[in-house]
């Protein structure tokens, strides 16, 4: 990528899946709702109506916090930000402005770096996390623009990284990893489709004049916006660095701007101009008094299990390997599914006469592979488990006939054996195993061949 | 019968069956429609009154029209809400309802409340009821004139800064501004929300420490309305408490012979009442009067930001020219490179000032000042004064910055021109029941209820 060094930050917006809305009481879950019915004097901005801030969306956002190991802050506060949006009806945002509840975290990624062909650890600095409120929706039609006010006031939380990127890959990686995290928190569905998850990738390029890390920060900087899927945000991060690298090597700047996404043509194109940080005119919120959070407070709020512990419990105590343990822990129902049966199973493989191993990398690979349907209920998918472990009734009459009309069906195979082609026994175990249909098992299938052969 | 009965006492009547609710409803009305016109005290009149079968008793009140009632057009004086009607009540008008009141009608006030004179109003000013060629104060000046001219028994006004004292004072009534977080602002169309207070205009202590208990309390629905249990203010009034009483001189600068007199005959009266009165330092008034304008704008601007045209009907166009220039000045204070210079500033002036009053009461109970230099002024003298007539405010700033309970109550009349003088008590947070108390010692042992009565009287039936 010659001498340019791609810097990308990212944007967050994760829609909380509270009962009720950031400051009022409507209904939070507004999707599917027909326009305009989850709405109070609050959410609309009615002349004389104050905000009353949601105490679980607090919680939510310190527990979102802690998860990605941020410090939490004692003092925190609630600011109107300004800005004029038909979708805005109060013309200001509540927002957090230079007290966030959380701030300075990190998120460690991990992944199978499959040139080396070793496992790769990468932090990630999160700058701040915060709470603020979403707006309303605006729907264009033929005859004009309506405004739809459910989304209004549906606590939204918003967490900014440090630009620590400088690939999209890492980009999708980290976008996923903290998917899997939000919804471990039981906080969001964090569904990208239905915008409860959002996410805006600032890019830009600095040039790299020697091997020593160049640490300022390019003077512009583009944000994409509108973008609904971690494929596309990978699409429009590569589509960005070629456009800029581009701008760059003309000797010119490309334009601090906001671009949107065509997911059709995975092109970005100019949205906004933004030739200076747009004035928001931040102040205090006046109708919300400051939050002081107590430690025994945030004492009480404990993160559970993430799913990376979850990946290095299992790989460490479990002795799964990481590819299975990753997989397994990407949906928290999925990793619930199999602890259960790992449990049970290791109760009742003592009573089996089977030798296995490593039972919890066998129920992995069960489930991963798909042999066994994890839709089951536990104690059926273990059933099933047993039936195909046990040592198979062979059926040796079937099993010699096979093997006949193999071996004269493959009298090549059967020479170049016999000419000290070890590996073409094998091929001839595979098509017997398939005409048996598997019901033997392969090490009975190559004693037996290698008996007739050597008669022969 | 009527003319000039307290809340109180209208409800003993109607209690003991000597007149029905609705008798007592149609007799303001009938007032209403014999002298709103001269006075332009009511921007709507509530005609709605049916009585109902609980026979409930409903005694009628005034209601400022920047509290937003649930059905009835609610405009702030403003054009840009000319033709609003809130879907929803506004707390204190709702805990006014639910007891035993009928909102009897809209009152004028400044537009937004931006004003000390009800001149601004987008629908006329309204004139003083002791003389029509002056203005009634503001921005509660609707509240104020229709309680002085006994169009209402009482009324609920809101006070930013002055707006409830003010024209209490010039009009001659008694004006209650609550301590910051005793009575709920849901509903109140906000002006400066750090600062907004509800509070009641009456003829009498009673009547003040009645409405006063009522409104006030937590509301689920106003985060700034502090848990604090809310006395029985009524009752405390029986107690004759000994009090100590601080003067300044930082508070008589600059004021009216008349005035200063009235004041120094009150020190005295209070003294021989057993009263012990203290000379203090405070700081300036002057210094609130910075504060609160720039809190006061950047809040202002912010607030009205909601109305950009896309709903309520009118858009910005409608907004008058004082709107205007707060928003102007709101958005400068707030803009980037401006903040610490300004609106940070200021809110550290602010904590100065609360800490110098949390000082001087550790060694009075309350203060005791004149609620305006001047008695009075003539309609579009205002124009004459540098921030529209807010330096008729000087004296009430200091206590609305920090928050602190304040009553002014009419003193007496200048000789010169037989306009109402008032004097204000400003007490600790959350100590309304003193000065409350003080209050009602003072009208029951001097005259000043003298000249609610003969104001009344004015306005014969």
């Amino acid at each position: 990528m010659d001498n340019y060094q791609p810097v990308i930050g990212l944007e967050i917006h994760i829609e909380l899946k509270t009962s009720s809305k950031m400051f009022c009481q409507c209904s939070a879950s507004y999707f599917g709702k027909p326009a305009n019915t989850q709405v109070c004097p609050v959410c609309l901005g009615m002349p004389g109506a104050l905000p009353v801030a949601n105490k679980k969306a607090i919680e939510w956002t310190i527990l979102i916090g802690k998860a990605l190991n941020c410090q939490i802050n004692s003092f925190s506060k609630f600011d109107r930000k300004h800005y004029f949006y038909p979708d805005l009806p109060k013309g200001y945002q509540i927002s957090q402005y230079d007290e966030p509840i959380a701030s300075h975290g990190w998120v460690e990624i991990a992944y199978k770096d499959q040139a080396k062909n070793a496992l790769t650890k990468k932090i990630f600095r999160i700058r701040r996390v915060h709470l603020e409120e979403d707006t309303g929706k605006l729907i264009h039609s033929k005859n004009g623009t309506l405004i739809d006010f459910n989304r209004s006031g549906v606590p939204l939380v918003e967490i900014v990284t440090e630009p620590d990127f400088d690939n999209s890959d890492d980009v999708k990686r980290f976008l996923e990893e903290l998917q899997v995290i939000i919804r471990y928190l039981g906080v969001s569905d964090a569904d990208m489709e239905k915008g409860t998850m959002r996410m805006e990738p600032n890019i830009s390029l600095r040039y790299q004049i020697s091997k020593i890390k160049n640490q300022k920060l390019p003077n512009y900087k583009v944000e994409v916006k509108n973008i609904n899927s971690f494929r596309f945000v990978k699409q429009a991060i590569d589509y960005e660095i070629k456009r800029q690298i581009e701008i760059l090597k003309e000797g010119k700047t490309p334009l601090q701007e906001t671009r949107g996404f065509d997911e059709k043509k995975g092109i970005t194109y100019s949205q906004r101009i933004k030739e200076k940080a747009s004035d928001y005119r931040y102040f205090p919120e006046p109708d919300i008094p400051p939050l002081v959070f107590t430690k025994k407070y945030l004492d009480s709020i404990k993160v559970p299990e993430l799913p990376w512990q979850k990946v290095e419990r299992y790989v460490s105590l479990l002795g799964i390997r990481y590819e299975e343990a990753f997989i397994l822990t990407r949906d928290k129902n999925l990793a619930d599914y199999f602890e259960k049966i790992n449990t049970k199973f290791k109760t009742q493989i003592a009573n089996l006469n089977l030798k296995i191993q490593n039972p919890s990398q066998l129920i992995a690979n069960y489930i991963v592979n798909k042999k066994i349907s994890s839709q089951l209920p536990p104690d059926e998918f273990i059933n099933k488990l047993i039936e195909n472990l046990r040592p198979k009734e062979v059926d040796k009459n079937l099993l010699e006939e096979v093997i006949n009309k193999v071996l004269k069906e493959n009298q090549k195979a059967v020479l170049d054996y016999k000419k000290g082609k070890v590996n073409a026994i094998m091929f001839l175990v595979g098509q017997v195993m398939r005409e048996m249909k598997g019901k033997v098992e392969a090490k009975i299938v190559k004693e037996e061949i290698e008996k007739k052969i050597n008669k022969k | 019968m009527l003319l000039g009965k307290s809340v109180t006492e209208i409800l003993a009547l109607i209690k003991n069956k000597k007149i029905s609710s609705k008798e007592v409803i149609d007799y303001f009305l009938k007032r209403i429609e014999k002298y709103n016109k001269k006075l332009n005290a009511y921007l709507t009149v509530n005609k709605s009154y049916k009585a109902d079968k609980s026979k409930k008793i409903k005694v009628p009140i005034a209601v400022k029209d920047n509290f937003c009632t649930k059905g009835i057009r609610t405009t702030a004086s403003s054009k840009v809400l000319a033709n609003f009607i809130p879907p929803y009540e506004s707390t204190v008008t709702k805990r006014l309802i639910d007891t035993s009141f009928f909102i009897l009608g809209k009152t004028n006030m400044d537009a937004w409340a931006h004003g000390s004179s009800t001149e601004t109003s987008d629908f006329g000013p309204t004139k003083n009821p002791w003389d029509l060629s002056r203005c009634p104060g503001g921005s509660s000046g609707g509240s104020a004139a229709a309680v002085s001219s006994y169009l209402a028994p009482a009324a609920i006004g809101s006070e930013t800064a002055g707006s409830i004292r003010q024209p209490g004072s010039w009009s001659g009534v008694i004006g209650l501004k609550p301590t910051y977080g005793r009575v709920s602002r849901y509903g109140l169309i906000a002006m400066a929300s750090s600062l907004d207070c509800p509070g009641p205009l009456t003829l009498t202590t009673e009547d003040a420490a009645f409405i006063l208990k009522i409104i006030a309390g937590k509301d689920e629905f106003d985060a700034t309305t502090a848990p604090n249990e809310v006395p029985d203010y009524v009752a405390s009034l029986k107690k004759k408490k000994k009090f100590i009483i601080g003067i300044t001189d930082e508070y008589l600068n600059g004021v009216d012979c008349e005035i200063k007199n009235a004041f120094y005959q009150l020190v005295e009266i209070l003294e021989k009442l057993g009263h012990k009165i203290k000379k203090i330092k405070l700081l300036s008034p002057k210094y609130s009067i910075s504060v609160y304008t720039i809190i006061q704008r950047a809040e202002v601007s912010s607030n009205l930001a909601r109305y950009d045209g896309i709903r309520y009907g009118n858009d910005r166009t409608f907004f008058g020219s004082e709107a205007k220039r707060r928003i102007m000045l709101g958005t400068y204070v707030l803009s980037y490179g401006y903040y610490d210079a300004y609106y940070k500033k200021a809110q550290k002036v602010r904590t100065l000032i609360i800490e110098d009053f949390k000082k001087v009461f550790k060694e009075v109970d309350m203060i005791l000042a004149p609620t305006t230099p001047i008695p009075a002024l003539k309609l579009g003298e205002f124009e004459k004064y540098p921030f529209f007539g807010e330096m008729m405010d000087v004296l009430n700033e200091p206590a609305a910055i920090a928050g602190i309970c304040a009553i002014s109550f009419p003193f007496g009349l200048t000789k010169k021109e037989n306009l109402p003088i008032g004097l204000q008590l400003m007490g600790r947070w959350f100590e309304e029941e003193n000065i409350l108390n003080l209050t009602h010692q003072i009208e029951k042992e001097t005259d000043f209820l003298g000249v609610i009565k003969k104001g009344v009287k004015n306005y014969p039936d």
